[in-house]
């Protein structure tokens, strides 16, 4: 319990910290400083420059608030598509289940990296950075949702044939009613975990992503696009300093897998 | 009955297979600058020639005609040209898929080896200290990007099959040593152990037999994310096998080569989890 809420308050943090950065990095994540670029941590720069002259702790607020309100976005736009599909394929059943589950097992068939990466190179890749983020985030969205769909069709699918919705058919409650009324709020807990759980695993994804060149464009800063710098390093003992976004990266996660898993699952 | 099972996982293929090949060419045929051909735009050609030029590429125009001429050509092995390598297709995929093929097994055989060993000694052991390292080392490993052990597998000069082991692994982890542990806290599990039966007799002929159809599916999956794995990998490590090939075909939206890799990956992967169910069903039915 105790790693639940101390998960949760490194959330808040991370969460607090990144919305106030228009206060703690008022120059902005695009300026240069080009007579200090690729310069070490310094007063003026705390994790320095990157190779054109960026500041390196603004980009990573900036990169932070990009990336933690936009997942929630993401998760929330593929919740409501599992939830549109899988819920209402499971309350049609039938037919309707079997080729709602088609389609989504063909979707699942497909390793996710390269669904997501043949989807993005279809639209256009020199757009401007701010449509770059809104794609990068709704095609996370729009096709993240297959796995979520399909525990939905099931749990929607039980919900049909239990007794209080066999009770409420039979007292005449009938179609749109009964699924709004008395199937979709006990969908809810479901829903929520399979919101949470979209998480985590976009803001990974949306790392893999950038750190491959298919996601935000630059300027704008975003965890994939701040570990691209990696890339270019020769050990890793030589700018530590670079690390830093995949240190927090990896805190946020690993508080997300803390504060969704079962007390019995933290203990072990 | 495993036959029918056989002939419905081949149809279901086989229907995917022509369901996504649908969508993809609908999709290449839907994406922008598709029409464009800069052979129109050289000023020496007469208007004739460019409405000759535009003709030959009706066809195209109608989805469905153009499925069909796709599906025609597949079928003699044309599979298209490259638009950014200007090369066949199919030459590019014979040249990459031994490298990604080697690169997937040794990455499957490593994490599956760790997996195994790790779990089954949690299982075994039953010690808190053990269990809870395992898990957090999976755990940490689960939290971090493919592409960042990628690059990290780079820096630190370690093959790229073990990069593609340690993206695997955390995943399949968790729900071995979770089976495992289920497994031995059956009921015939504890009558076995209070006999006085030897912990390896009891993990050959009590544990593994309950798991393993769960776990032989769990092995079809991970073939799914290996070759997911590997464009990561191999885009960012330098090796020159399909997943390199179909990230720098995304780079180039190069549709064409992108959409018949993605084809390609996805029967693989359904292949590998038809087989993995198919031969689960002979385990539970040799065991019935």
């Amino acid at each position: 319990m105790i790693w639940r809420r101390v998960a949760c308050a490194v959330l808040l943090l991370v969460v607090g910290v990144s919305l106030a950065a228009n206060w703690l990095a008022p120059a902005g994540y695009a300026k240069q400083y080009r007579e200090a670029a690729g310069a070490p941590p310094s007063h003026e720069h705390w994790l320095g420059t990157d190779e054109i002259g960026r500041d390196r702790f603004a980009r990573v607020l900036y990169g932070t608030r990009i990336s933690l309100l936009l997942a929630p976005a993401a998760a929330l736009l593929s919740t409501l598509m599992a939830a549109l599909v899988g819920g209402l394929a499971g309350y049609l059943g039938g037919a309707w289940a079997r080729s709602a589950m088609a389609v989504t097992d063909l979707f699942l068939s497909l390793p996710w990296l390269f669904l997501l990466i043949t989807v993005r190179a279809m639209m256009p890749l020199n757009v401007s950075p701010v449509i770059s983020v809104l794609v990068t985030f709704l095609l996370l969205g729009m096709l993240g949702w297959t796995a979520a769909a399909r525990v939905l069709c099931a749990t929607a699918g039980s919900l049909r044939d239990s007794d209080f919705v066999r009770q409420a058919r039979a007292s005449g409650v009938r179609g749109t009613r009964l699924f709004w009324v008395h199937v979709v709020p006990n969908l809810k807990p479901v829903l929520l975990a399979q919101f949470w759980i979209s998480i985590p695993a976009f803001i990974l994804s949306e790392a893999n992503l950038g750190i491959l060149g298919l996601g935000v464009a630059e300027p704008m800063p975003s965890w994939g696009s701040l570990l691209k710098e990696l890339e270019g390093l020769v050990s890793v003992g030589e700018e530590p300093w670079k690390f830093v976004p995949l240190v927090l990266l990896v805190v946020v996660v690993t508080s997300f897998q803390l504060v969704l898993s079962k007390p019995d699952e933290v203990a072990a | 009955m495993l036959g029918r099972k056989i002939l419905r996982h081949g149809l279901f293929i086989l229907a995917t297979a022509l369901l996504g090949g649908f969508l993809s060419a609908t999709l290449v045929r839907l994406a922008p600058g598709f029409d464009s051909d800069e052979a129109q735009l050289d000023p020496h050609l007469s208007s004739a020639s460019v409405q000759a030029l535009r003709q030959a590429r009706s066809d195209q125009h109608n989805i469905f005609l153009f499925y069909f001429h796709s599906l025609e050509r597949a079928a003699h092995g044309d599979l298209g040209t490259s638009i950014s390598l200007s090369q066949p297709v199919s030459t590019l995929l014979e040249q990459r898929i031994p490298l990604t093929l080697r690169l997937v097994a040794f990455g499957l055989l490593l994490s599956w080896a760790a997996v195994l060993a790790l779990a089954l000694s949690a299982a075994w052991m039953r010690a808190f200290a053990y269990d809870a390292l395992a898990t957090v080392l999976s755990g940490t490993l689960l939290c971090i990007p493919a592409a960042v052990l990628a690059l990290l597998s780079v820096l630190w000069n370690v093959p790229g099959a073990l990069a593609i082991a340690l993206i695997i692994f955390p995943r399949d982890y968790r729900y071995t040593r979770n089976l495992l542990a289920k497994a031995y806290s059956l009921p015939h599990v504890l009558a076995a152990r209070a006999k006085g039966i030897s912990e390896a007799r009891i993990l050959f002929w009590h544990v593994v037999p309950v798991a393993g159809p769960q776990l032989l599916a769990l092995a079809g999956v991970s073939v799914s994310l290996a070759v997911g794995a590997a464009i990561p990998v191999e885009a960012l490590c330098g090796l020159a096998g399909v997943g390199q090939l179909a990230w720098q075909a995304a780079l180039a939206r190069d549709l064409p080569l992108l959409v018949n890799i993605t084809v390609l990956v996805t029967l693989v992967t359904l292949l590998a989890n038809s087989g993995a169910d198919v031969i689960g069903d002979m385990w539970r039915g040799q065991r019935a």
